[in-house]
C-alpha cells in the first residue's frame, strides 16, 4: 500500500444521514470475485436511471464533482452490511476520504484497511462542510487535523495503529503474522 | 477480581496480546464462518502471498447469498439463472477444495444460511469468538458468544492467522422486563429496541440483552433479537447462556458429547455478567407495552406500532427522502395499505418457529389474489423439518411459493427480487432503498404480521387472526 500523509482536495457533498452500504453499492453487484472496477457502480441506484443513463441531478454526475477526492456526508455513513465492496467502490471511483459526524464501525475498519480515510468531525465543522460543497479541504493524517478554506483547523480522531500503517504504507497482516508465535502459544495453553 | 460483564469475560479469554495505546489487541477467533460473496478476494490474497488457511478445522463454509431458491436450479438440471452468481458458487467450491475447508455445497442436506446452520449443527457455542464476512454474524451472540461481522481484508487475516486486530468495544446493557403480549414476537421486540436507541445508537458498543423477558425467550427468538443488533449500529449483541441454551445445544452433532458435555456446560455456566458489573451505557425496555411493529421508512429505526400513523416530520431531509421513496406521507395510517409481495425467511426469521408462526395464520386460509407470498426456509434441515410437520402442505395449500433455503429476497442478488415500486412486507432485517431490488419498497415485520398481511392483501394486525 502507498503511504498516505495528506489529502488536499475539493469536496463532494451527499448530505443524507444514515447512508447505508446498499446505497454505496447495491447487493446485486456483489457477485464479483475481484476488487477492481467497482467505481462505476458506486451509488448506482442514485446515479443511474433504470436504462443505465446517468441522472443529471445526482451530484456525482455533475461536472463540479470531477476530480474531488473527499466525500462529505451526513451522520452515520456506511451503516448496514460488512461488504468491503463499499470502500473498494469509493476508492475505485477516486475518493480517498469520507467526512461525517459519525461513521459506522465495520465500514470504518474496512476503510482504514484499504487506505480510505474515515474522518469524524464535530457537528459545527460538518455543518460548514455540508453547506459548502466543493470547498477546498486539507486533511493531514500526520497531525490528525482537517483544515477548512476559512483557515479553521480541527482535530480528528483516528485509531493509532491504523494511522501508523497508513502513514508508512504498511499492511496490518504483516504485523499480525509477526504475532504467530504468540498465537501458537495461546492455542497450546488452551487445550 | 472486579465484577465483569459476559462480554468482558469472553473478550479476556481470547486476548492473545492485550491492547496498548499504540496497538490493538490480537484477538483469537474460535470459529470462522465463510460464504461465497465476501471471500473470493481473501482467497486471492492468500494465493498471491503463498499462504494457507491456518486453521481449516476452525473454518466452515456454505453458500447462501447468491444461491437460487428454485428447486430445479438447486437440485435439477436447470442452471443458476444469474451467471455471476453461478461463477461465485463455483469459485467457493474450488477455494474450499484448494484450501481444505469443509463446505456445505449446493446440494448438501446441511446447507443453509450461514447464521442458521452453525447453531443448528452446534458449531456455535457459548463463550466462543465467531466471525463472518457478514454483519449478521451478531446472530450467534444469542448463545453467549462474541460474534461480529468483518470485511474481506479481515477474512484474509483470519484465514492466515486465526486472529484479528481489534480494539475492545464498549458495553451496553439492554434491560428488558415483562412479558410480551400475545401476537407480539421477538422481531417486534428488536424492532422496538432499534426504534428506541436508533440505527446508530449502538455504534462502538457490544449490546447485552438482559432481564426477565430475555430469559423467557426461546433460542430461536434470542437469535432473532441478536441478529438485528447490527441494525442498531452495534458491533455485536449477546445473551448470557442458561438452561434454554444448554437444552437447545444438547445432542447437536458438533457439541461436546458424554463427559465432555458436562465439562462444557459447567464452564458455560460461568459466562454470565457478574452482579454489580458496570456497563458503559444502558437502556430499559418495558416488554409489556410492545405491539406488533412495522417499518415505514428506509432504515430499521423508522419503525412504529402497526396501529399507529406515520409521524409527520416534513422538512426533515431523511424523512422526506424516505417518504418520497416509499410513496407514503406523514400522518397516514399503516394498517390497510396495499401489499404486492410478502417474504417470510432470512437469517432473522427463517427458522422453524418462524415458519410455525406463519403457518398458524395461513392454515386453512388463502393468500389474497395478486399477492406473491414467498416462504424460504433458513436451511435445508429446516425445510425438511417443516415438511415433516406438515407446514409445507399448509403453505402450498394457502397459495404460497415454498422454496429451497438461502438468503433469497432479503437482498436482491440471487434472482429473488421485488420489482420497482412494489410493496414488500418482509421478515428480513433491512428496509434500505433498493435492498430487495432496485426501487423495491420494503416494510419489515414479524412472521405473524407478514402472514396476516399476505392473507388480507393489505397491511394487517395479526392479532385479529389469532
Amino acid at each position: 500500500m502507498q503511504p498516505i500523509k495528506r489529502i488536499a482536495s475539493k469536496t463532494v457533498v451527499i448530505a443524507s444521514s444514515d447512508i447505508d452500504t446498499d446505497q454505496i453499492i447495491p447487493a446485486r453487484f456483489l457477485t464479483t470475485t475481484t476488487k477492481e472496477g467497482l467505481g462505476k457502480q458506486l451509488f448506482a441506484d442514485w446515479r443511474y436511471h433504470s436504462d443505465g443513463s446517468p441522472k443529471a441531478e445526482f451530484v456525482l454526475n455533475r461536472p463540479e464533482a470531477r476530480g474531488a477526492e473527499i466525500l462529505v456526508a451526513g451522520r452515520n455513513f456506511g451503516c448496514g452490511s460488512s461488504r468491503e465492496h463499499a470502500p473498494w467502490a469509493l476508492l475505485d471511483y477516486g475518493f480517498r476520504a469520507v467526512v461525517s459526524t459519525a461513521i459506522a464501525d465495520i465500514f470504518c475498519g474496512n476503510s482504514l484497511k484499504n487506505g480510505l480515510l474515515p474522518i469524524v468531525v464535530d457537528e459545527q465543522t460538518s455543518q460548514w462542510l455540508l453547506h459548502h460543497p466543493g470547498a477546498q479541504v486539507d486533511i493531514d493524517l500526520e497531525s490528525m487535523r482537517l483544515k477548512l478554506p476559512t483557515g479553521t483547523s480541527v482535530a480528528f480522531p483516528i485509531e493509532p495503529f491504523a494511522r501508523h500503517c497508513l502513514l508508512n504504507g504498511l499492511d496490518e497482516l504483516g504485523y499480525l503474522r509477526a504475532k504467530l508465535n504468540d498465537i501458537e502459544r495461546f492455542e497450546a495453553a488452551r487445550v | 477480581m472486579p465484577a465483569r460483564t459476559l462480554f468482558d469475560k469472553v473478550w479476556a479469554a481470547h486476548e492473545v496480546v492485550a491492547e496498548t495505546p499504540d496497538t490493538p489487541a490480537v484477538l483469537y477467533v474460535d470459529l470462522h464462518l465463510v460464504h461465497e460473496v465476501t471471500t473470493p478476494q481473501a482467497f486471492s490474497m492468500l494465493r498471491s502471498l503463498g499462504l494457507r488457511v491456518r486453521r481449516p478445522d476452525r473454518t466452515l463454509a456454505t453458500m447462501d447469498h447468491s444461491t437460487p431458491t428454485h428447486t430445479e436450479q438447486v437440485f435439477g438440471s436447470v442452471p443458476i439463472k444469474v451467471d455471476a452468481a453461478a461463477r461465485q458458487v463455483r469459485q467457493l467450491e474450488q477455494n474450499a477444495a484448494e484450501f481444505g475447508i469443509e463446505l456445505f455445497g449446493m446440494r448438501d442436506a446441511r446447507r443453509g444460511i450461514v447464521h442458521i446452520i452453525s447453531p443448528e449443527l452446534g458449531c456455535t457455542q457459548p463463550g466462543m469468538t465467531i466471525v463472518c464476512g457478514d454483519s449478521h454474524a451478531s446472530t450467534h451472540g444469542a448463545f453467549g458468544a462474541l460474534a461480529f461481522g468483518i470485511g474481506t481484508t479481515e477474512v484474509g487475516h483470519v484465514f492466515a492467522t486465526q486472529a484479528l486486530l481489534q480494539r475492545k468495544p464498549k458495553s451496553f446493557a439492554v434491560n428488558i422486563e415483562g412479558q410480551l403480549s400475545p401476537g407480539v414476537s421477538a422481531k417486534d421486540l428488536i424492532l422496538s429496541i432499534i426504534g428506541k436507541i436508533g440505527v446508530s445508537g449502538g455504534t462502538g458498543h457490544v449490546l447485552e440483552y438482559r432481564g426477565s423477558t430475555v430469559r423467557s425467550l426461546s433460542m430461536e427468538e434470542r437469535m432473532t433479537v441478536c441478529n438485528m443488533s447490527i441494525e442498531a449500529g452495534a458491533r455485536a449483541g449477546m445473551i448470557g447462556p442458561d438452561e434454554v441454551t444448554f437444552d437447545y445445544l444438547k445432542g447437536k452433532p458438533r457439541v461436546p458429547q458424554g463427559k465432555a458435555w458436562d465439562v462444557a456446560v459447567a464452564r458455560w455456566r460461568t459466562l454470565v455478567t457478574d452482579p454489580g458489573a458496570r456497563f458503559d451505557a444502558s437502556v430499559d425496555i418495558d416488554a409489556t407495552t410492545i405491539e406488533p411493529m412495522i417499518t415505514y421508512g428506509t432504515n430499521p429505526g423508522m419503525v412504529l406500532p402497526i396501529g399507529s400513523a406515520i409521524p409527520d416530520k416534513k422538512g426533515d431531509a431523511v424523512f422526506d427522502q424516505a417518504m418520497h421513496y416509499m410513496g407514503f406521507h406523514g400522518g397516514e395510517s399503516m394498517l390497510g395499505k396495499p401489499v404486492n409481495v410478502v417474504f417470510i425467511g432470512s437469517c432473522t426469521n427463517g427458522r422453524l418457529e418462524d415458519l410455525q408462526a406463519a403457518a398458524q395464520i395461513l392454515k386453512g386460509r388463502k393468500v389474497a389474489p395478486g399477492v406473491h407470498l414467498l416462504i424460504v426456509p433458513g436451511s435445508q434441515q429446516i425445510k425438511q423439518e417443516a415438511e415433516a410437520a406438515g407446514l409445507g402442505d399448509i403453505f402450498k395449500a394457502a397459495g404460497a411459493d415454498w422454496r429451497e433455503s438461502g438468503c433469497s429476497m432479503c437482498l436482491g442478488m440471487n434472482g429473488d427480487t421485488v420489482a420497482a415500486g412494489q410493496y414488500s412486507i418482509s421478515t428480513s432485517n433491512r428496509n434500505f432503498e433498493g435492498r430487495q431490488g432496485k426501487g423495491a419498497r420494503t416494510l419489515l415485520v414479524s412472521p405473524l404480521t407478514a402472514a396476516a398481511s399476505a392473507v388480507a392483501g393489505r397491511i394487517s394486525d395479526p392479532r385479529e387472526l389469532l
